[in-house]
């Protein structure tokens, strides 16, 4: 029986405009909506799978206001079991207050009869991009941790993780408990059942205080970079351009 | 007080290894801080410098060039080679620690972070100020910058791709090396590779360093409608990249996907094809020399931020072009 945690984040969704807040301190997320990270959405893909094959659980975890609950009930309707929320203003916590926040409330729970075989999380955050909450938390968890997860697998005791590099791939195996931060690829996240959203609705959210006082994330402020001036030459239409643009690509001397 | 650089190494052609790209970005970025010296720790490569990353170091204005030798090193474990970036902090007493914001640049880096419990800055663009030190770096996938503070004893932080052009120093120096010796435990070593496959021969795995990149997105309509981009990468020399709705369709797999959740790239041309060109994936590809999209849409954000457009359906512009081009 395989027991795995996965930390989601509530970020915006940046797909179209980013606009920021009148204050210029955060995303503004208001009008695009909110959403999880893709990897994340890999990572509890990875975790609902190995889970399923142990009869084991899947419990899902953020740290955030009460409308992070939007996503934890996201990631129940597609097969956690149970989701924990971490009581905490998410912007006012640093890559290693996360981090810190996160390992209280495994030790926490562990110390309640849990035991996570598994800690998924995304490869990097969708907004901060920090790159570093999954192995902060593997050093303060004293657990091996691999970045940039595609795949992971469980057997005997051990994890194999497959990550991408330019050439090829890459395997590890790790002995159990372990984390594992996740890249989009390497699964196909599921889409919700009928079923699955009812469970969500009704599946009890647990509250844990973050057990540590957030020292920041250092940000001073947010600019959004200016859209480049449009000076796009157009070439032509249809396959009656393709004189022009064979004509440019020699210009530029990509032509061999 | 001084600059310590995590610097990785690439093979080029049958060559013998040198310093990456990124890695001499990142050495032209370091001589922007603040300090008397930049020195360097090499990661990647077991065993004493190669003459190639020698004289490139020579030419940053490398002063000590620290490297272990040790064997247990060979095989990748992020933790183990944190290790000895840690031995070279220890040798150089450096206030900064800078590394490319590559894959195994940001994760060597996390580890370092986390052993001294200092913050870690990831995918830096410029320096905005030097005292306290304040750096600007990407979020957001690329499309907000933020400015954040990097205070305390040890600076740590990862350069983004391109956030500078690699530039020799002016003040070349003779670089010293130094032998490092590591102590590695077991938990060091716990997440190490244990086996590497390499990808076939003839795919698109050369993505990250084509010098021409013939991105295909929604717009082919199918996975089996890319030959005329394939024959057009083939032309060119250069290799086939993808939007995610691609990858997300299934019609060709994740590695050969560009932007924020896939491959940056910086060919010196992106043919961007039937590609909308969303946030995420203009981050991926916002670094290449010349854009030129192909799309139905004349409103498209690639076609309005390309430097050249054809207005078109790509299954009819890519053969017509296959036969200029001959």
């Amino acid at each position: 029986m395989t027991d795995v945690l996965v930390c989601v984040k509530r970020v915006p969704d940046a797909s179209g405009e980013v606009v920021l807040t009148e204050a210029g301190d955060s995303v503004d997320g208001r009008y695009a909506g909110y959403t999880m990270s893709a990897h994340e959405e890999c990572a509890l893909e990875i975790a609902v799978g190995i889970a399923g094959e142990s009869d084991g659980e899947v419990t899902v975890l953020s740290l955030g206001e009460e409308d992070c609950v939007e996503q934890l009930r996201a990631a129940v309707a597609v097969g956690a079991h149970a989701a924990v929320r971490i009581d905490a203003l998410a912007d006012a916590f640093g890559p290693g207050d996360v981090a810190a926040a996160i390992a209280s409330a495994v030790r926490e729970k562990e110390a309640g009869g849990a035991s996570y075989d598994l800690v998924l999380l995304g490869n990097d955050a969708a907004d901060t991009g920090d790159h570093q909450v999954g192995i902060r938390l593997a050093h303060l968890l004293e657990r091996p941790v691999v970045a940039g997860a595609l795949t992971v697998t469980v057997a005997e005791g051990r994890a194999e993780v497959r990550a991408d590099t330019a050439t090829g791939t890459e395997v590890y195996e790790l002995p159990l408990p372990a984390v594992a931060t996740v890249l989009e690829g390497g699964v196909q996240p599921r889409y919700p059942s009928i079923s699955g959203r009812m469970r969500a609705k009704k599946t009890p959210i647990e509250v844990l205080e973050p057990g540590v006082e957030p020292r920041g994330n250092g940000r001073l402020g947010l600019r959004v970079l200016p859209p480049p001036d449009s000076q796009v030459e157009v070439l032509g239409q249809g396959e009656g351009a393709a004189a022009r643009l064979a004509q440019v690509l020699r210009e530029l001397g990509v032509v061999r | 007080m001084s600059v310590l650089v995590l610097v990785e190494t690439e093979v080029a052609g049958q060559g013998e290894p040198g310093l990456s790209v990124v890695a001499e970005e990142t050495l032209t970025f370091a001589r922007g801080l603040p300090g008397d010296a930049v020195d360097a720790v090499l990661v990647g490569h077991v065993g004493l410098p190669s003459e190639r990353v020698l004289a490139q170091c020579r030419e940053h204005g490398v002063r000590t060039l620290f490297v272990s030798t040790d064997a247990q090193l060979e095989r990748y474990a992020a933790r183990a080679w944190a290790r000895v970036v840690d031995a070279g902090l220890q040798g150089s007493g450096a206030a900064y620690l800078i590394g490319g914001g590559t894959p195994r640049g940001n994760e060597v880096l996390a580890h370092v972070a986390s052993f001294h419990d200092v913050p870690m800055a990831a995918n830096v663009v410029q320096i905005v100020q030097s005292d306290p030190l304040e750096v600007e770096r990407q979020v957001v996938g690329g499309a907000v910058l933020e400015r954040i503070g990097l205070g305390g004893e040890l600076a740590v932080a990862s350069v983004a791709g391109h956030a500078v052009a690699p530039v020799p120093s002016a003040e070349p120096t003779q670089t010293q090396v130094e032998q490092v010796a590591v102590q590695l435990t077991p938990a060091d070593l716990a997440a190490q590779v244990r086996r590497s496959e390499v990808r076939e021969a003839g795919d698109t795995s050369a993505l990250t360093g084509a010098s021409v990149v013939v991105g295909v997105g929604r717009g082919v309509g199918g996975a089996d409608r890319f030959t005329a981009a394939e024959a057009l990468a083939e032309r060119l020399g250069g290799a086939v990249g993808v939007s995610r709705v691609v990858t997300s369709l299934g019609w060709r797999p994740h590695h050969e996907q560009v932007g924020q959740t896939g491959s940056r790239i910086s060919p010196d041309l992106y043919l961007a094809c039937g590609i909308s060109g969303a946030i995420q994936h203009w981050a991926g590809c916002a670094s290449s020399r010349t854009i030129i999209a192909i799309n139905t849409d004349d409103e498209a954000p690639m076609v309005t931020k390309a430097q050249y457009a054809v207005i078109g359906d790509m299954h009819e512009v890519l053969p017509a072009l296959l036969e200029e081009l001959g």
